[in-house]
């Protein structure tokens, strides 16, 4: 198998550390080699954050090159534009449509242009899977869980290196007792977000 | 010359003639810990602190020493820091980001390096120090040079705005010279007041590290080329007292020696000159004055046409080794006797008792390095490269280098083109920098203070940890980072300098442990009047949640005894010491105003746990219809659950609000810590009501 690349992008205190951890102990699961490269510290604190995963046979650095990820998770809107150089022509993106407003653009330092953003990503085509992740979280009852929606989404993706159980292994692993059961409800809410994903296949 | 016009003749000694020197740079501020051999340096300059206006203290250590003439510095004063080579080791946190921030009045570090060693635990060499933090070192030979080194060091240091050291070692600092002398008038007191002036310039974060670190590396070029136009290397030494070696017949050697040259550095150029003239040989010795970042192209120039060159200086082999760089860089093939050839140690002091074996032999050429191709095909290369040399000499003192900034930046440009030719059409996503968490106990803490004291223009001194994101928007709580536990120091610096404003620091429980004590000591014993802000939050956030000694436990989970943070204060000597609740906004602006009003040093500890380490509480929301739209909870607070409403409906007009965005709180991230309500002067923000 090619190597397989996952970038996840979000905002800071999303989960996407943890989504990425996830994503990565399935790999492993599957018999894969496994790199993950994080962004921790300072930028962890409402700041932009991205995740490289990298799961294949042969592995040498964490870090995906310009166009080569196969998937784009982005846990936010805008934060998929500073993931997209990272997606591979005919790699495909899973996108939260929810936008986190910086407190910066209230304060005028910033514009947050959510119908240009939109509007890129529609032109994307069948490639580009929008879901409001956010309001699907909420629904389980805790924003919090909006990495694992996501991840639910993602699992409905063909061609993964890893199956939709595999990926809930891994979670129910990581996860804390008391947080599984409404982490597992996120989780499938994301798969049902996600089943009209395209069926071409993403590794050959 | 009129030698009736000359001052009269004066003993100095190095720390002495240091002190002069500065006093007569106009330096203001000097901070210090004693180590031999520069503690006389500060002596001297604390008795005549008074006739010229000087701040000068003895602090509880080389670090704090450093902040506080960082943060005098800042204000635009000269400011002189003084230390042994030890205590460099402390003092290398601050300096090291100093670097990349730089100075505005000129910031000159004495460290006295201790070759031998006689009262040290270790013989370290400051210039390579200087060297591992980029920073231009001077290294005088003698007192009378040193005097006008310190001079040129304040010069270089705001020239260039980067902290310069004087480095003289032990046979520069205790030893005493005649120089003419007189002391310097005394200014009429007080001096003018000095005011420091915002600026983000004045902040680390990451991404200005980034940008100034190209800074600090581009401007290694300047600092050669300034070292070469002051002439502080050279073959004629700008400030040599005379007693250099008459031209003398060669003796028996006359051939050989014309091949050869001498390299020497600092105090080693006075054993060398004075071996040559017990020889009674004359062999050009380039004078090193200057030895980091080493202008080599002109002492390669220096050597063009010799067969070999002995370099001369004590402890490291920094000349040797930047010249050996730069001679096999430009296919200069020479004879390099020195430390790496194995001809001098790298330990103890040097005398010319030391040297003069090495120089008999050095002019009977009995120890050229047999591995050097000196005298065979490499000679044309030789040739060749002194042509490439001269040529561009005549245009600038340094040509290899002035190239390199212009290639880095072509190439940095590439590579950013590079990037933008991915993705043309990707609309521009927002700015998005990391802030304070919604919930975050010090926003609270922040925004007290802002409204207890900004009015009055307090300055803020921010530290390292999740509270430098303090400086951020709309809160901008900090006016200065440095490293941690800087901002105590620079806090209680800044009131010596300018004691009508008030001087706030802000620091972290677990940074309080770290390095907030000992410049709390300062600030109390050398009577400043500051406020400190122990921003404790029960926990070492930033970095995923650590413990710390006020906790009672350990690493393990095991538990541990409990320190006190309010008892160690009180311990330091602070008398007014208060804890508060920053979720209590009311009561901590309250006590922010008596702190600020206590005439000494004043602690406040604003206690709550990290929000990440406790559980949400019930959302808050604003009534819509209560909003009076006047923002203040965003641009004033700026807690990322709230956002604005774009979409104002048909009842703004009505309230005469068009246009005015309304104000809500994203739910998913509400913490429920209640701030917000507290903060709206309309009472528009409180708590859901439980359905
Ligand atoms: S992690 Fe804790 S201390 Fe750091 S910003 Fe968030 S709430 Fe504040
Ligand atoms: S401070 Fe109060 S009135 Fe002003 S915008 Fe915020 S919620 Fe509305």
């Amino acid at each position: 198998m090619k190597t397989f690349n996952l970038i996840i992008a979000g905002v800071g205190g999303q989960g996407g550390v943890l989504a990425s951890r996830v994503f990565a102990e399935a790999a492993l699961a599957a018999g894969y080699k496994v790199r993950t490269s994080e962004t921790i510290g300072m930028a962890q604190r409402e700041g932009s954050v991205i995740s490289h995963v990298r799961v294949g046979e042969r592995l040498w650095g964490a870090l995906i090159p310009d166009g080569a990820a196969d998937v784009l998770l982005s846990l936010e809107l805008a934060e998929s534009l500073k993931g997209w150089p990272k997606l591979a022509p005919k790699g495909q993106a899973v996108i939260n449509r929810r936008p986190i407003i910086p407190p910066a653009a209230s304060l005028g330092l910033t514009r947050y242009d959510e119908g240009a953003i939109i509007e890129f990503l529609q032109q994307q085509g069948q490639r580009v899977h929008l879901i409001d992740a956010t309001a699907a979280a909420l629904e389980t009852g805790n924003a919090k869980t909006t990495n694992m929606v996501m991840l639910g989404a993602l699992s409905t993706l063909p061609g993964l290196p890893v199956t939709a159980e595999l990926l809930w292994q891994a979670a129910e692993d990581i996860l804390p007792a008391r947080l599984r059961e409404i982490n597992r409800r996120a989780f499938l809410a994301g798969r049902s977000l996600g089943s009209c994903a395209g069926t071409a296949p993403l590794v050959s | 010359m009129n030698r009736l016009a000359e001052p009269p003749r004066r003993l100095l000694m190095g720390n002495e003639a240091i002190a002069w020197g500065a006093i007569e740079a106009g330096v203001r501020v000097v901070a210090a810990y004693p180590g031999t051999p520069s503690t006389e340096v500060t002596e001297n300059i604390l008795q005549h602190a008074a006739d010229y206006g000087i701040y000068a203290e003895w602090s509880v250590n080389e670090k704090v020493a450093l902040e506080t003439a960082i943060a005098a510095s800042w204000t635009g004063d000269r400011a002189m820091a003084c230390m042994k080579q030890v205590g460099l080791n402390v003092a290398s946190d601050p300096l090291m980001t100093l670097t990349y921030l730089g100075v505005k009045g000129g910031l000159v570090l004495i460290v006295a390096d201790d070759p031998g060693p006689h009262s040290s635990q270790t013989e370290q060499d400051t210039r390579l120090f200087a060297r591992f933090a980029k920073l231009p070192v001077l290294d005088p030979a003698t007192p009378a040079e040193a005097r006008e080194m310190v001079k040129a060091a304040f010069q270089l240091s705001e020239d260039l705005q980067v902290p310069v050291i004087v480095r003289p070692t032990t046979r520069t600092a205790h030893v005493c010279q005649d120089m003419p002398f007189s002391p310097p008038p005394k200014p009429a007191l007080p001096l003018p007041p000095v005011r420091f002036e915002r600026d983000p310039g004045w902040v680390i974060l990451p991404a200005l590290s980034a940008k100034r670190h190209r800074r600090l590396n581009a401007i290694q070029d300047e600092v050669r080329r300034w070292f070469l136009q002051r002439r502080l290397n050279g073959i004629t030494p700008t400030w040599d007292e005379g007693e250099s070696v008459s031209p003398t017949a060669l003796a028996g050697c006359a051939n050989k020696a014309k091949d050869l040259a001498i390299v020497a550095g600092g105090v080693a150029y006075n054993y060398v000159q004075e071996g040559l003239d017990t020889l009674g040989v004359s062999i050009p010795v380039y004078k090193v004055g200057a030895p980091v970042p080493l202008p080599a192209a002109p002492i390669l120039d220096f050597l063009r046409g010799k067969t070999s060159v002995l370099i001369v200086e004590e402890q490291e082999p920094v000349i040797e080794e930047q010249l050996t760089v730069e001679a096999y860089r430009t296919g200069f093939a020479l004879s390099i006797i020195g430390k790496h050839s194995g001809h001098l140690p790298r330990e103890g002091e040097f005398s010319t008792d030391l040297l003069l074996p090495l120089l008999r032999r050095f002019v009977t050429d009995s120890i050229h390095c047999n591995r050097s191709p000196a005298h065979s095909a490499s000679a044309a290369s030789i040739a060749q490269a002194a042509q490439g040399r001269s040529a561009d000499a005549a245009a600038s003192t340094e040509p290899a280098i002035t190239t390199i900034p212009a290639a880095s930046n072509k190439s940095a440009a590439t590579s950013e083109t590079a990037n933008s030719a991915v993705t043309p059409a990707l609309p521009s996503p927002p700015l998005r920098t990391p802030i304070l968490c919604a919930g975050c106990p010090h926003r609270n803490s922040f925004y007290a203070f802002i409204q207890a004291a900004r009015s009055r223009d307090a300055l803020f001194t921010g530290d390292i940890g999740c509270y430098t994101l303090g400086a951020m928007p709309p809160l901008g709580a900090a006016d200065t980072i440095v490293c941690m536990g800087a901002s105590v120091a620079m806090a209680a610096g800044f009131s010596h300098i300018e004691p009508d404003r008030p001087h706030i620091a802000f620091l972290g429980d677990s940074t309080f442990f770290h390095s907030g004590i000992p410049p709390l000591i300062n600030a109390v014993y050398q009577q400043a009047r500051m406020t400190l802000v122990v921003l404790d939050n029960r926990t070492t956030a930033m970095t995923g949640h650590q413990p710390h000694p006020g906790l009672g436990r350990k690493g393990t989970g095991e538990t541990a005894p409990t320190i006190d943070i309010a008892a160690v204060a009180r311990g330091c000597g602070v008398e007014w010491v208060r804890t508060v609740d920053p979720y209590d906004i009311p009561a901590t602006i309250a006590a922010a105003r008596e702190a600020l009003d206590y005439p000494g040093v004043s602690v406040i500890i604003a206690r709550r746990d990290c929000v990440n380490l406790v559980r949400r509480s019930t959302p808050y929301r604003i009534d819509a219809e209560a909003c009076r739209r006047c923002g203040l909870c965003l641009r004033k607070f700026g807690c990322p659950a709230l956002y604005e409403v774009k979409d104002t409906g048909g009842e703004a007009g009505d309230k005469g609000q068009m246009g005015k965005p309304a104000v809500a709180i994203a739910r998913e991230k509400c913490f429920g810590c209640g701030a917000c309500a507290q903060v709206c002067p309309w009472k528009a923000i409180s708590p859901e009501v439980e359905s």
